[in-house]
């Protein structure tokens, strides 16, 4: 097997902020004989951008999926807000996905709703709000961050990529999750677009104060959005540093992604 | 290339899962925070908006019965039983079965492509991952809708094949309305409604549970939401005809 060296963390790691809130070490999960994840470490903290770069396949999608308990692991630690994922019963799950706003990757709109109703459904069904004028002023104040108050009443079948995933992004904010995990958040958009969507995902951190987990294989995504960034590689992370650093890196496979 | 297990092993694995999910549906059903505004909108969508096919189906149904079993029992010189014949068939076994399988062919269908789409397209991934309840939201709203809907749809039917009956018979002969009224109403008993209703409602069920159970667990990609649909509607229309024997054994043993 090909040992592949650490690179750009080693030689000097990136600026850490606050406690670690998610905890990984030694996550490892097969799918029949195919083993996705080998062996992934990973600290998130508090208020963190974190950005995992991977080729198609090399398992960020699952990563995150075991995070939100969407997927079991088989074997290794994964706490998030210090409790242990996979031990956690249904309402412990529930509480805890409360806490973490997942962005999908087609941004996952309800198709049977309008955009307003989409914004609610999280807020009466999650949060469990009554007060129409509090779901009223919320839903507005969301799409007005994200630029989709003039399209409230629309149905997402009316939405272009870049607005449909504003307004996915709007609806996992509404309910000001402590974590953001992002999948692929600006695949199959034009560049500008995506552009205007990795530095919405920023400005959203900002105001919200997220900490944030980007799976993406788009570098400008993670130019803009990271404070660090993690390297993928089939199932294990190869180079952990800052964008600028690993973008420096001297190792084939890490500079192969930039 | 991964092997495939063998028939009899799939066939016991997704008996299990079905189970697993009937579980999931009753506990579902009486937790707190009931989606009742939900549950009308589903009744709307599946059932009002059914009525017209039902209705036209039901219509011509008892229409053509009745041509068909006129020259019988002309023959037999027993035309004034067409009503009460027509009136017991329709009843107790025409009625029900043929609406709840048009039910199938509409409601499982529709049901099983919209949660299969929506699992393609990670929406019930969203709303678990978002804390909410898919299958309070989702399936417990359908499956009691068509229970609810199907038997009702059931009893409209069996009430308009009696008028396409009646249209029939005035076709080819005459037949005053409070005669033919009289007549179907004095050949009913309660050990004919009781049984027919209580199997629509199993029927109502059993298209609601499979149509939800095959979208709930499609696979990735657009082609199983078209093998969702379709296998909703083979399945619950074979399980409609499982109930109706079931019934109707349980049903002679009790009411005879």
């Amino acid at each position: 097997m090909k040992t592949v060296k650490h690179t750009g963390y080693k030689d000097k790691p990136a600026e850490k902020k606050g406690e670690a809130i998610i905890h990984i070490k030694g996550l490892k999960k097969s799918f029949g004989e195919n083993m996705v994840l080998k062996n992934i470490n990973l600290d998130v903290r508090k208020g963190e951008n974190v950005v995992v770069l991977g080729r198609s396949g090399s398992g960020k999608s699952v990563t995150i999926q075991c995070i939100v308990g969407k997927i079991n692991p088989d074997e290794g630690e994964l706490t998030v807000f210090g409790e242990d994922v996979a031990s956690l019963h249904e309402r412990g799950l529930k509480e805890l996905r409360t806490r973490i706003g997942f962005l999908f990757q087609g941004a996952a709109l309800y198709d049977s709703m309008t955009v307003r109703e989409n914004m609610e459904f999280p807020l009466t069904r999650v949060l469990k709000i009554k007060d129409r004028t509090e779901i009223e002023h919320r839903v507005e104040d969301v799409l007005t961050s994200v630029g989709l108050i003039d399209a409230i009443d629309k149905w997402p079948s009316e939405l272009s990529g870049g607005m449909r995933k504003r307004a996915g992004l709007a609806r996992t904010l509404i309910v000001q999750p402590e974590i953001m995990l992002y999948d692929e958040p600006t695949t199959g958009l034009d560049p500008a677009t995506s552009r205007e969507i990795a530095q919405l995902i920023l400005d959203m951190q900002k105001k919200y104060k997220t900490t944030s987990l980007i799976i993406t294989h788009d570098m400008e995504c993670a130019r803009i959005t990271s404070d660090r960034v993690v390297v993928m590689h089939e199932g294990e992370y190869i180079a952990e540093g800052t964008f600028e650093e690993l973008k420096n890196s001297k190792d084939n496979l890490v500079c192969s992604f930039f | 290339m991964a092997e495939q297990a063998p028939a009899w092993k799939r066939w016991l694995e997704e008996s299990g899962d079905q189970v697993i999910f009937l579980k999931g549906f009753f506990r579902n059903m009486f937790r707190g925070g009931f989606e009742w505004s939900e549950l009308i909108r589903q009744c709307y969508e599946i059932g009002y908006k059914s009525f017209t096919l039902v209705a036209t189906t039901a219509f011509i149904m008892g229409l053509v019965l009745a041509l068909q079993l006129r020259p019988t029992l002309v023959g037999f010189g027993a035309a004034s039983m067409l009503p009460r014949t027509l009136v017991i068939a329709i009843v107790r076994e025409i009625g029900p079965v043929i609406t709840a399988i048009i039910c199938a062919g509409k409601m499982a269908s529709g049901i099983g492509a919209e949660l299969g789409s929506m699992k393609v397209t990670e929406q019930i991934d969203a709303m678990d991952v978002s804390g909410a309840n898919p299958m309070q939201y989702l399936v417990v709203t359908r499956v009691l809708a068509t229970t609810c809907m199907v038997p009702l749809l059931a009893i409209m039917g069996d009430v308009i094949s009696l008028i396409g009956g009646f249209v029939a018979i005035n076709i080819q002969g005459s037949v005053s309305l409070l005669l033919y009224y009289n007549k179907c109403v004095g050949a009913l008993s309660f050990s004919d409604l009781l049984p027919a209703v209580i199997k629509t409602v199993f029927f109502g069920f059993a298209i609601g549970f499979i149509g939800c159970y095959k979208g709930y667990n499609s696979d990735r990609g657009t082609e199983s939401v078209g093998l969702s649909a379709n296998s909703a509607v083979v399945a619950s229309s074979l399980w409609i005809f499982v109930i109706d024997a079931i019934v109707v054994q349980i049903s002679n043993v009790m009411l005879s």
